[in-house]
């Protein structure tokens, strides 16, 4: 008799990085569209210029360290991280910007701690934060919706020409930050950055966003636990510190949840497998520690916005988070969680 | 105690046993002031001193202390001799005194010194001690200088600002703007630039290092190995 030699498992899956970082970066595309609908085409060069930055720096870091570079060059991973980078970082940044920050989430982000799967932090969050401390003019120039030529954009982005005034505008968080004697009612109704719920064109973002992660969700590229810790965390926190429509109200919960990054952090950055935390608890931790870090900052933190901050920190904490929720081993009657005396 | 040799004490200072990349100790004041090339000369010099002396100083009195109570005596020590550097530099040095504030007086606490003292100058001669004082404090200050220039590249797009503030007016057009039209790269300049910076530093003496290692084994002439499997078939001759 003739048995097949073929060992479990038997079941191929297809869930390759590759495949993972694709799906991501399909993901991406309603956020991208809303993105390029609202503030021309300067998104999409952020894109293709991040990606070939990321690509190149990629390249050059894996053959000085003599690895394969064709092998992780495929797996997409350096170009979602350019893409989510390029996502957060404002449109028509100068070229310079882009270059700085995508070079620090490669090599201080990723390759510096061993490559991917190693690093503790999330790269394009690093490069982020890299970039926002550094150059807070230009990282704080979020042009108006609909407001910048085409021409003019592209000398901006070359550094050829500064645009003319006028073409960037405070987002509604900025404002919220600085206001100390409008009432809500007020603000919302003569500053042209609030749109219907959250900040202008960024309600619309978010909601884009809010579509692709729903969608990764649904083909179960990760669980809820970390987006609704962070979106239920930041909620209960808008909530809880909500001071109806007063000059020092922080903004209602609805806003919170539709002005800024939130989205993008709660679906695409703090799902990251590698950065954040480990068993479905830990992540539900990780989400909630995120959310409520995010509303601290930007009621009462230096910044308006804070995801990459919150992400950053919590990445710092998620070690500790796996140690104290790691999940029950079959056969054992208790979790073993924590330290113990001996270790 | 056999005593080292004075290369043998240069090349530990200096480089094999370098307080800032080898030891990484007085962290608190190279991560601090290395945000300028001035600010590091300043305070390197003043650590150089600072240590040559205490060691020297330690030695002598090295027979007359008590174990029991020698760490208490070598920081008396060292204090007075970081108070003596501080009114040097307050005399002479007024606008740098000022800009490394608190730094100066921290030199006493600095563990490159407490260490030197208590681990070399308290069991040799004031001659070796003082030297070794010397080579560390001149390693310790390299790396500072390297670090502050760094710092000050990057973040500024210039190197040698204020020198007059150390050498006085003569220095002023020291400064050396390299690139002109530079935005100012602000995370050089912040703590954590100090730390990234420090990291590629000790990265690359290692590299240095694992290179020099490897060359040299590749220069070793290659022992013959003995044959020691035994032939156990075919025709034995």
């Amino acid at each position: 008799m003739a048995l097949p030699r073929i060992t479990s498992p038997h079941a191929t899956g297809s869930n390759r990085t590759r495949q993972i970082m694709q799906l991501v970066l399909l993901a991406t595309l309603p956020g991208v569209l809303a993105l390029t609908w609202l503030y021309g085409f300067g998104t999409l060069i952020n894109l293709l210029w991040a990606s070939a930055a990321a690509l190149a720096f990629e390249a050059a870091v894996l053959h000085l360290r003599q690895r394969p570079v064709g092998f992780f060059l495929n797996d997409c991973s350096a170009l979602l991280t350019a893409v989510l980078l390029a996502l957060a970082l404002p449109p028509y940044s100068p070229w310079w910007l882009t270059l700085t920050a995508c070079g620090f989430a490669i090599l201080f982000g990723k390759h510096v701690y061993g490559g991917l799967g190693q690093n503790p932090f999330n790269p394009a969050m690093v490069g982020y934060v890299v970039a926002l401390i550094s150059f807070p003019v230009e990282m704080t120039a979020w042009p108006a919706s609909h407001a910048v030529g085409s021409l003019e954009g592209l000398q901006q982005i070359l550094g050829i020409a500064a645009l003319p005034d006028g073409w960037s505008q405070a987002t509604a968080l900025d404002v919220l930050k600085t206001n100390r004697s409008l009432t809500m009612e007020e603000l919302w109704a003569q500053n042209p950055a609030f749109g219907y719920l959250g900040g202008r064109g960024a309600e619309w973002v978010n909601l884009a966003f809010l579509a692709g992660g729903l969608f990764l969700l649904r083909r179960r590229l990760f669980g809820w636990h970390a987006p609704v810790g962070m979106l239920g965390a930041l909620f209960v926190m808008s909530l809880l510190f909500w001071n109806g429509s007063g000059s020092d109200s922080n903004g209602s919960p609805l806003f919170h949840l539709l002005s800024g990054a939130t989205m993008l952090g709660a679906f695409f950055i703090i799902t990251d497998p590698v950065s954040g935390a480990t068993s479905n608890q830990g992540r539900l931790i990780f989400g909630i520690g995120v959310g409520i870090l995010v509303y601290v900052i930007r009621a009462w933190g230096g910044y308006p916005d804070a995801v990459a901050f919150a992400v950053l920190l919590m990445n710092l904490a998620a070690p500790t988070i796996d140690y104290f929720s790691r999940p029950r081993t079959y056969g054992h009657r208790k979790a073993e969680r924590g330290f113990k005396v001996g270790d | 105690m056999s005593n080292p040799s004075y290369r043998e004490l240069s090349v530990n200072g200096l480089w094999k046993n370098n307080p800032a990349l080898v030891q990484l100790l007085g962290l608190c004041p190279l991560l601090g002031v290395s945000n300028s090339t001035v600010n590091a000369l300043g305070l390197g010099l003043a650590t150089v001193l600072v240590l040559g002396c205490s060691n020297v100083a330690v030695s002598l009195v090295r027979s007359v202390v008590n174990t029991a109570v020698r760490l208490p005596v070598f920081v008396m020590i060292i204090a007075a001799l970081t108070t003596c550097i501080e009114l040097l530099m307050q005399a002479f040095t007024y606008e740098l005194y000022q800009i490394l504030g608190i730094f100066i007086p921290l030199i006493t606490t600095n563990c490159v010194i407490l260490g030197r003292a208590d681990g070399f100058a308290a069991k040799h001669s004031p001659l070796l001690a003082g030297f070794d004082g010397l080579m560390m404090g001149l390693g310790f200050a390299a790396v500072l200088v390297v670090l502050g220039g760094l710092r000050e590249l990057f973040g500024t797009g210039g190197l040698f600002a204020n020198m007059h503030l150390l050498f006085g007016p003569a220095a002023t057009d020291w400064h050396i703007v390299l690139i002109d039209d530079y935005k100012g790269f602000l995370l050089a300049i912040l703590p954590p630039g100090a730390f990234i910076v420090l990291g590629l530093l000790i990265a690359l003496k290692n590299r240095i290092d694992e290179q020099r290692a490897e060359r040299a084994k590749a220069m070793q002439p290659q022992a013959p190995v003995a044959n020691r499997r035994v032939r156990v078939t075919g025709a034995i001759e």
